[in-house]
């Protein structure tokens, strides 16, 4: 392990190991439309449980059908006792995002939320969690916002990469008003609401292709958040994207900035190279890290990011993106780790800075 | 560095440009309000001809949906990439630091002083009653 016990890791994933264990934590009309429908369950296909991706080999549990991470003890003993971590943020993949109706987006929501804060983080002081809104209405996911807000173990709001609309649009600014308001970051994690196709050229055949197509969302999120303002309007909103790959991130503000250039007077709100935005505003996890196993090519893509403050430590526990303890990509140089390890979570996360009991 | 007469000054309304050639040099003049402003003509990015962009208003904003237009005229866009140029100091507006278009000294003379020398009208005849637009190069 590499890591140290101040490290905290972002992007960790606990498992619903059913809807069955989610029963306790939704109100009487929904515990009983869940059994009188017979609704078996709101997994999302972005990471079918088979999937190599889904979860490594040596991670899945005795007791967890070959799913990993379905208890606090085993994740615990993964995340933070053995590849070295003294904090873990909790996001919950469960399809909160998925039904359409809204009240069962908002039932489901809140359900994933009880179940984290008590089945979780109720049971180890060192974990943290990202708040899952329903983003089937704007005005319920703000709700859902304050109604978790004042636990502070909920450090960041949780959204899809893939939803109905961009981000960036101002319909989703009451949902920035609130993060800003709380001291939230919004983390953005690959998965999809499914309203449109996969890619932005309709829908592929292959679970390969959905999976590699985040990269193209997560730059497409990006521009929107950039172009759209929303940056501009929330000066203190921080976004960060999770399991993105990382490494696409200076090709495309490299095409972004210097199209900008020419057509900037129609987003005059952009009043800076978008890369500077960037480097102010958007955090990005280390895992997975898109580049050869090599330590000179790590060290160059560090550097072609322009800036130490922003990534992020993350195993993406139970994703299998990398094998052994080391959840760093070899070649970072000394200083970086620390500040990917610690100081940039802690600058990123304003709540991890505060006593949260 | 010499002094060349290179137009009439009616010959450049205000809110018009001329293209001209001076020491070898392609030169653009502008008229903004009545104050000339001269800028070499090969825009810093790939070379695009300044006297063929559009001048245009410089466009700022400081939250989304704001749109606030000011200096009517006053920022040229390269015909080929649309890179803004502010025509009174030949900074660009993305990266005005770093990345300007060369500018060169203006100044309008009466022809009476001009026929007196040592100014260069090489390609037309200066009357002693006209005014000019004269440029340092």
């Amino acid at each position: 392990m590499t890591a140290t016990k101040t490290a905290i890791d972002c992007d960790v994933h606990p498992t619903v190991p059913s809807l069955k264990a989610l029963l306790p934590h939704f109100d009487e009309y929904w515990r009983n439309s869940i059994a009188e429908r017979g609704i078996p369950g709101f997994e999302s296909n972005t990471y079918p449980p088979r999937a190599p991706i889904s979860v490594r080999q040596d991670w899945k549990g005795k007791n967890g059908g070959g799913n990993a991470a379905t208890d606090v003890t085993m994740l615990s003993a993964q995340v933070l006792d053995r590849l070295g971590a003294g904090q873990a943020i909790l996001n919950c993949l469960y399809g909160a995002h998925l039904p359409y109706s809204e009240d069962m987006g908002v039932a489901v929501a809140k359900a994933v939320n009880n179940y984290i804060q008590k089945e979780w983080l109720d049971r180890d002081p060192r974990l943290r969690a990202s708040i899952v809104v329903p983003t089937q209405n704007i005005e319920y996911a703000v709700d859902e916002v304050e109604r978790m807000a004042a636990d502070k173990r909920f450090v960041q709001i949780q959204l899809v990469t893939m939803q109905e609309t961009p981000l960036g649009r101002r319909h989703w600014w009451p949902l920035f008003a609130a993060a800003v308001k709380h001291d939230l970051p919004i983390g953005i994690h690959p998965g999809s609401t499914y309203r449109q196709s996969m890619t932005s050229l309709g829908w592929p055949s292959y679970y390969v292709e959905d999976y590699v197509s985040y990269a193209q969302a997560f730059q497409s999120q990006l521009g929107s958040l950039i172009c759209e303002g929303a940056f501009a309007k929330f000066p203190k909103l921080k976004v960060v994207l999770m399991e993105s790959g990382v490494t696409w991130l200076p090709g495309f503000l490299w095409r972004l900035s210097k199209f900008w250039r020419g057509v900037r007077s129609e987003v005059p709100w952009v009043d800076r190279p978008p890369g500077e935005i960037v480097r102010e505003h958007v955090r990005l996890t280390i895992q997975p890290f898109d580049a050869p196993d090599d330590p000179a090519i790590t060290e160059q893509m560090a550097d072609h990011l322009g800036s130490d403050d922003i990534l992020l430590y993350a195993s993406d526990f139970p994703h299998w993106q990398f094998d052994g303890d080391d959840a760093l990509p070899r070649g970072l140089p000394e200083s970086l780790k620390r500040k990917i390890l610690v100081d940039n979570p802690l600058a990123t996360y304003p709540r991890l800075r505060e006593d949260a009991r | 560095m010499a002094s060349h007469v290179v137009a009439a000054v009616d010959e450049i309304p205000p809110g018009r440009r001329k293209l001209v050639e001076v020491a070898g040099r392609n030169i653009v003049v502008f008229n903004l309000g009545g104050d000339f402003f001269a800028l070499n003509n090969r825009c810093p990015h790939r070379g695009g001809s300044l006297a063929h962009g559009i001048t245009t208003a410089l466009v700022e904003s400081t939250v989304p949906g704001e749109y606030r237009c000011s200096r009517a005229g006053e920022m040229v866009k390269c015909p080929w990439h649309g890179w803004e140029f502010d025509i009174r100091t030949g900074k660009s507006w993305c990266d005005p630091s770093r990345l300007r278009v060369r500018q060169y000294t203006v100044t309008v003379k009466e022809g009476r002083e001009l026929v007196e020398g040592p100014y260069k009208a090489e390609s037309f005849p200066v009357r002693v009653e006209n005014n000019y637009v004269v440029v340092e190069a």
